[in-house]
């Protein structure tokens, strides 16, 4: 199983790819080589290496969490702590080697999308760090469930734009961030915020979340003294989970599971569960599994987590799944809300929606599992931003 | 020799540049867009082209969104709108370019789609999300089918993608005026001329420049420079304030006869005019 991939022209196998207007070719083609010279430039590197110590905290604790394996009574449970991350979540790693190629591409503007927030927070803290002018595309409806990081947003000095178009949620944000982008591609950059888009930016932002994989697994040594049996990640788009996992591919023994959304269940469409539930098709600039219509019309997704809710997937994850080397499981809101309060009980880690799906299949998978097992859940994120959610959805009122 | 090229041959023989009208198809109703291109082909059109719609249309601004949106709505999809073509074949010649984006495409199958356009009688297609670097699955079994497949070059194309878009390029080249999504706009690029001459410098193809053209007097000056103009934002507003009115299939009419008017005038005093 290789791990230089992507090929030349971005393919994983028959996924990913370029698939964008003329007008984004020739910029794809600069971005993608200014990637290239910053990966080799020891400055660069050396810049990055600094900012993800001193200013994004990194290395995150890999955290046995054990009062949450006694509740299963199975498998040994440990927390790959990227909510420890500034900001709130792993999205800061990404976000800072994508500012700096910015900065070192000359682009004085800066655009992304975002679905939770979480993104749009970390690219705005990155643009006041640097001085970038700042603007976020985020759907109305996820403007509502996000309210507290969409002000934390404006307070960092980013512009909130509320796209009112199709689902309104994080699949039209990336629609719109994609016609500024198009619009504006001479003085700006796209600061995309998952594993997938056109190709560089699933290689890109893999290999700038492929920190969080090569830390546990140096971590899982010295705790555990060998390799962790089962890695288990939520799967938005994909950049936690690949971030975990890319290390990993190769450790033939590690198992590694992907959660995706199930929402109100698959069998009631109202999910975000594209490997489960999806066809292979074109999104966004790549080629991978999606939600659609037997006619290719893009379908909506569905999940309490506005991070997940998005109806395709990073295309390598597409290509490790279809040569069975990543698994992927669903789990429902509801699931997802139960490992929500069972962390929060249990070690006191209140986890972001997102993460609380790894939580939520981590907990059920650990059952089956005897003690001599170790899984790592990647904690992508810490739930503060979800507790208007988190009421909501247990009829309880704040305060 | 496809109806494409043949139109553009008779064009150029008579001084003619090509008035190439966009209308999403299905918006307000496919029996709507029937009529309205014969219609348009009967007040000037030279090519038409014909978008199928798609949930998420990235290069496109918001009035061809909301008619997608329509078109969506109304039941439109790759095999009714290939049913519609088929239809239109009884009344019409005119050339036909589908308009769209890859993945519809793809759910529909490429193989089934390059061989029911052609027998559908669709001349030609572009698939706005399909750079060339993606195209050999499509471009294969087109080529094989005999649907010219138009690629689009862009202000932003160098040289060696202009010369590759080309060389791909089937009937004529869509050169795209500006930076930007599908929607009217003021003024033309200032740097138009200037592109058309870099693509012209690597092809005798034909070259119909679109985005942002939606006045006769801009049609004019395009029709300067390149071999046809393309309008689209302009009728799909036209079709939307017009959706359901008796006058709709007329006004429609009037308005591509006024677009075509300038491209009729011949080259040679245009071209005197456009140097002065
Ligand atoms: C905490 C957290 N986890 C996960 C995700 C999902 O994204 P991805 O699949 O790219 O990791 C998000 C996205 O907003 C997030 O905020």
């Amino acid at each position: 199983m290789t791990r230089a991939l992507p090929d030349a022209r971005g393919h994983f196998g028959r996924f990913g790819g370029r698939f964008v207007p003329e007008t984004l070719m020739a910029p794809l083609i600069e971005l993608e080589q200014a990637w290239a010279a910053a990966k080799r430039d020891r400055k660069f590197q050396r810049r990055l290496a600094d900012l993800l110590r001193d200013y994004a905290g990194r290395p995150t604790p890999l955290y046995f969490a054990e009062r949450l394996s006694e509740q299963c009574g199975g498998a040994r449970i440990y927390l790959k702590r990227e909510d420890l991350c500034h900001t709130g979540a792993h999205k800061i790693n990404n976000v800072l080697g994508q500012a700096l190629l910015a900065e070192r591409m000359g682009k004085r503007r800066v655009i992304a999308e975002t679905g939770a927030g979480q993104h749009g927070v970390a690219t705005a803290t990155a643009a006041a760090l640097l001085g970038l002018e700042c603007e976020v595309y985020m759907g109305a409806e996820d403007v509502e469930r996000q309210a507290l990081n969409v002000f934390r947003m404006r307070l960092l000095g980013a512009r909130v734009i509320s796209v009112e178009s199709g689902s309104r949620t994080l699949k039209d944000a990336i629609n719109e961030a994609l016609r500024d982008w198009v619009t504006n591609v001479r003085t700006t950059y796209y600061l995309l915020g998952s594993a997938l888009g056109p190709h560089p930016y699933p290689m890109m932002v893999r290999d700038l979340h492929s920190v969080i994989g090569r830390e546990a697994r140096r971590q899982a040594r010295a705790v555990l003294r060998r390799l962790p049996d089962v890695l288990v990640a939520c799967v938005g788009g994909g950049s936690n989970a690949i971030g975990l996992f890319h290390r990993f591919i190769g450790d033939r023994r590690v198992r590694i599971v992907g959660v995706e959304p199930g929402g109100e269940g698959i069998s009631t469409g109202r999910h975000g569960a594209s490997m489960s539930a999806g066809a292979v098709g074109v999104l966004h600039g790549c080629m991978s599994y999606l939600l659609q219509s037997d006619d290719g019309q893009i379908a909506t997704a569905h999940s309490i987590s506005a991070g997940l809710d998005y109806p395709g997937v990073g295309p390598e994850h597409a290509y490790y799944r279809d040569l069975g080397r990543f698994e992927f499981v669903s789990v429902t809101d509801a699931e997802a809300l139960e490992g929500f309060e069972a962390l929060t009980r249990l070690e006191g880690i209140m986890p972001a929606l997102e993460s609380a799906h790894a939580v939520a299949y981590a907990m059920k998978l650990a059952k089956t599992l005897p003690r001599t097992k170790a899984i790592v859940i990647g904690l992508s994120g810490r739930g503060d931003k979800d507790v208007h959610v988190v009421a909501k959805a247990l009829g309880k009122q704040i305060g | 020799m496809s109806r494409l090229d043949e139109t553009f041959r008779r064009l150029r023989a008579r001084g003619e540049r090509a008035l190439v009208p966009y209308f999403t198809a299905g918006d307000p109703s496919l029996a709507d867009t029937r009529r309205l291109v014969v219609e348009a082909a009967h007040r000037g059109a030279d090519v038409v082209e014909l978008g199928v719609p798609f949930s998420d249309p990235l290069a496109d601004g918001p009035v061809v969104q909301r008619a997608g949106t329509r078109a969506l709505a109304a039941g439109a999809s790759v095999p009714r709108v290939l049913e519609t073509v088929a239809a239109l074949r009884a009344e019409t010649d005119v050339p036909l370019v589908l308009l769209t984006y890859y993945n519809p495409v793809l759910a529909f199958g490429l193989k089934a789609f390059a061989r029911t356009s052609v027998d559908a009688g669709v001349d030609g297609a572009i698939v706005v999300d399909m750079p060339p670097e993606e195209s050999e699955p499509l471009a294969s079994e087109a080529a094989a089918a005999g649907l010219d497949l138009v690629y689009m070059a862009a202000p932003t194309s160098t040289p060696p993608r202009v010369r590759l878009i080309a060389k791909k390029s089937r009937g004529f080249i869509y050169a795209v005026s500006l930076t930007g999504v599908t929607g009217e706009r003021q003024e033309l690029p200032a740097d138009m001329a200037t592109q058309i001459g870099a693509i012209r410098r690597v092809t005798t193809m034909p070259v119909c420049v679109g985005f942002g053209i939606s006045t006769p007097g801009q049609v004019a000056a395009v029709g300067r420079v390149a071999d046809g103009a393309i309008v689209g934002s302009a009728i799909v507003r036209l079709v939307e304030a017009r959706a359901g009115s008796p006058s709709l299939v007329d006004d429609v009419g009037k308005f591509i006869a006024e677009l075509k008017a300038p491209l009729r005038e011949p080259l040679a005093t245009s071209a005197v005019r456009a140097r002065r």
